[in-house]
């Protein structure tokens, strides 16, 4: 019965989205268009999550008669797996996916003032497309609430690797992100449809581009950690396709969030914002169907199936081909930008754009190359590491560099000198120059300019907050210094990973001990350990760095459904960084152990955690302003 | 220098213009040597590699080639695509995944007629397999188990 009152609901919700997109195409109802989308917007969203939320209790249930859970569930996996299972596959992550769509559009429809009706009701018309689409690729293609006759004994399980809690929450963050840029989307087109691009769209927008960032931020950060930690290796970011689907909508978003600040402020940069709001959403349509389609060699190739491929790549060229012609027709029209100087805050935000959107290609051609030619040629290969870190590294540099000068210059025209400013940081970074080749002269220059940036760009952050009065310094200045001083953080972080980190490999006896960087590791026993639905073989550490002593515990997991291994590093974090220790295969009397240790990779989520923390209070800020001069106005007009 | 509102706009579109052919052929320049990346054992054995590029070889365990040498962490192996074979050897505690018989990606470089590991790729599933190898290894292996 809950499956079946799942999919009806879906149904329902698909018909809905149907009636809100023909109120909107009608001329004669164009006026009252809003009027009548909103409640359809609404029940649309509430269906859509009553739809999800059938599909949970399945999950949670365990019900075997249903397809998707039998294939990807098991009886005997805990609680919060068979719950966040439910995204963990397929069908349950595009019926995720197009959940948060209509939450979204139910969300703009009921918290939507100051949004002309007309530009509203175009915008819901236009959310009610893109969700049609995807309504229609769930119930046509990869219908989530299928049956299975007979049902099966038992389910075949969660893959062992997806079973982590970091692992369980990423999805849903991430797909807030890219699902969150629709709105910025959808009101790009309706601002184009209704000729009404201005300051009253961008600040209509913002909070939807600030909100979908710090989500894409979070997934991105979580993502990353949990291959740190879950895959074993040491490594933080890979470069891997499934990755890039994740970092391309951000990189958009970063660009757009930064354009759409020029126009609420300032009225400039009109048919640039409405580009980028439109490349920032088919980015997320990309980074889906690269994920979904597993079209590309990817480590992560979750779902290989070129049907539903086809079906996404389908739906991608309908929304981004329609919205960029719609975007050919109307950006002529599209009025004057305010006018500024090229030494000027635009002039800087305008380079970021710049740089932002090269790195955007570059990622972008770098990851869709390999399908390129092997649609061309039929040849195979793969594009990695050694690729995107050439083109981006020295790119991401730049901007860094950019980043130290801009939030400092004057909006429309900089004049005065900036040499009191900038001193702090021209300091800063040659100190850290001069250091870094006194004391590591063999640290690659990625490395080293890395370190001389992101140090030099700490004090640099934190400027615009200089010589005010903190507490009357709007929330969005401090946002903006918050995720500005993150990005110096982080590329620390990063810097000191790639150039500091040090590595012993052993095959060591119990009782041995053994040196790494700053730590000692005493190796004292392996014994044989069992959880919920697995066995493993775990081994004590005890570590010490300096003074007290603390136990990590590496294991070698089996898994009984399906039989599967993985391997559990344990990590020691301190503040200066972390100690990684694997656990590897028995040769004789001996056992493989991994350590690694890693100086200040800590500060890389850190970083991430502060770019984050900077976009929410902005968010916050924003929503105070907004309401206060919403309150000035009403008081203005008793 | 301020622009009047017509110039303005031009030089802000010719400006993103120059920034995405730059891309574009930032790109082309950087695809072009690093591009040949993911390889396979007869890539190798044609003579398309050149020793010390940082590589990717994909391709099958082969059945009973691993060894693990008497320092205890040094494994050497055979990496076949079916055709031709590699001999790899890597320093490391590979992934669980990784056995006798199933794909396995491999990051390193050649030297001296020998792939020197120093990454095995995790994966997500056990059932993963590089495309590049797809057909040409099940069609071997089903070959093999008819034979057998």
């Amino acid at each position: 019965m809950i499956a079946e009152a799942g999919l009806a609901a879906l149904y329902l919700a698909a018909a809905l989205a149907l009636m809100q997109l023909a109120v909107s195409l009608v001329p004669a109802l164009a006026p009252q268009a809003a009027q009548v989308a909103r409640p359809l917007a609404l029940a649309q969203g509430l269906l859509t999550a009553a739809a999800f939320a059938c599909l949970i209790v399945l999950f949670v249930r365990t019900d075997l008669s249903v397809a998707l859970v039998a294939a990807n569930s098991h009886s005997a996996k805990p609680l919060l797996y068979r719950f966040a299972g439910t995204w963990g596959n397929h069908e349950g992550s595009m019926l995720l996916w197009v959940t948060v769509l209509a939450l979204s559009g139910a969300l703009l429809a009921v918290a939507s003032r100051g949004i002309p009706e007309r530009m509203l009701g175009a915008t819901l018309g236009a959310q009610a497309a893109l969700a049609l689409g995807f309504y229609a690729f769930l119930l046509l293609a990869s219908n989530p609430f299928a049956r299975l006759d007979p049902a099966p004994v038992e389910g075949q399980g969660l893959n062992p690797l997806l079973q982590d809690p970091g692992l369980a929450f990423h999805p849903p963050t991430l797909y807030l992100g890219y699902v969150g840029l629709s709105v910025a989307f959808s009101l790009a087109v309706g601002a184009l449809i209704t000729r009404d691009v201005g300051p009253v769209l961008a600040r209509a927008m913002r909070p939807w581009v600030l909100g979908s960032w710090v989500f894409l931020t979070v997934g991105i950060a979580a993502g990353s950690y949990w291959a740190y930690y879950e895959l074993g290796w040491g490594g933080w970011w890979f470069w891997d396709p499934v990755e890039n689907a994740s970092l391309m909508p951000w990189l958009a978003a970063t660009a757009l969030l930064h354009s759409v600040s020029v126009l609420a402020a300032r009225g400039g940069l009109r048919t640039w914002t409405m580009m980028l709001a439109v490349v920032a959403f088919s980015m997320s349509m990309v980074g889906t169907f690269l994920v979904r389609s597993g079209i590309l060699t990817s480590v992560h190739a979750f779902a290989v199936d070129p049907t539903r491929g086809g079906f996404i790549l389908a739906l991608l060229l309908i929304y981004v081909g329609g919205a960029l012609a719609l975007f050919a027709w109307r950006a002529p029209a599209v009025g004057e930008g305010a006018r500024f100087a090229l030494v000027s805050r635009e002039g800087a935000l305008v380079l970021n754009n710049l740089l932002l959107s090269v790195i955007l290609a570059v990622v972008f051609l770098g990851t869709l190359y390999p399908l390129m030619v092997e649609a061309a040629t039929g040849e195979k290969l793969s594009v990695g590491p050694p690729y995107f870190d050439a083109v981006v590294g020295p790119l991401a540099l730049l901007l860094m560099l950019l980043l130290v000068v801009g939030p400092l210059l004057r909006w429309r025209r900089h004049e005065a000198p900036l040499t009191k400013w900038v001193a702090p940081s021209l300091l800063a970074g040659v100190a850290t120059l001069a250091a870094t080749i006194i004391l590591a002269p063999d640290i690659s220059l990625l490395s080293r300019l890395g370190l001389v940036l992101g140090v030099a760009l700490v004090p640099a952050s934190l400027m615009p907050l200089a010589g005010r009065s903190l507490r009357r310094t709007p929330l969005a200045t401090w946002g903006m210094a918050i995720a500005h001083l993150g990005v110096a953080v982080s590329v620390i972080g990063m810097a000191s990973d790639s150039a500091f980190s040090r590595e012993r490999l052993a095959a060591a006896r119990p009782g041995e001990q053994l040196a790494v960087g700053p730590w000692l590791v005493a190796f004292n026993s392996v014994t044989p350990v069992a959880g919920p639905n697995w066995t493993a073989i775990e081994a004590e550490l005890a570590v010490t760095q300096g003074g007290s002593e603390r136990v990590l515990k590496p294991q070698a997991r089996t898994f009984t459904s399906p039989v599967t291994e993985t391997s559990e590093v344990a990590i020691a974090t301190a503040w200066n960084g972390q100690l990684y220790t694997v656990l590897g295969r028995q040769s004789g009397q001996r056992w493989q152990l991994r350590l690694w240790w890693k100086p200040f990779v800590t500060l890389i989520w850190l970083g991430a955690g502060l770019i984050a923390l900077g976009g929410l209070v902005s968010l916050i800020g924003r929503g105070w302003t907004n309401r206060r001069t919403r309150r000035r106005l009403a008081e203005a007009e008793l | 220098m301020s622009f009047k509102p017509k110039h303005q706009r031009l030089v802000l579109a010719l400006s993103a213009l120059v920034a995405l052919i730059g891309a574009a052929l930032l790109a082309m320049w950087g695809l072009k040597d690093r591009a040949a990346y993911f390889v396979t054992p007869s890539d190798i054995a044609a003579g398309k590699v050149a020793a010390g590029e940082p590589l990717r070889l994909g391709g099958m365990v082969a059945s009973g080639s691993l060894r693990q040498l008497g320092d205890g962490v040094t494994l050497r192996f055979v990496v076949t695509d079916g055709k031709h074979q590699t001999v790899t050897s890597f320093r490391g505690i590979p992934p669980s995944l990784f056995k006798e018989g199933s794909g396995v990606v491999a990051e390193g470089r050649l030297k001296d007629g020998t792939f020197v590991a120093d990454n095995i790729l995790a994966k997500h599933d056990e059932r993963y397999m590089p495309p590049q190898l797809g057909n040409e290894v099940a069609t071997h292996a089903a070959e093999r188990t008819v034979a057998q």
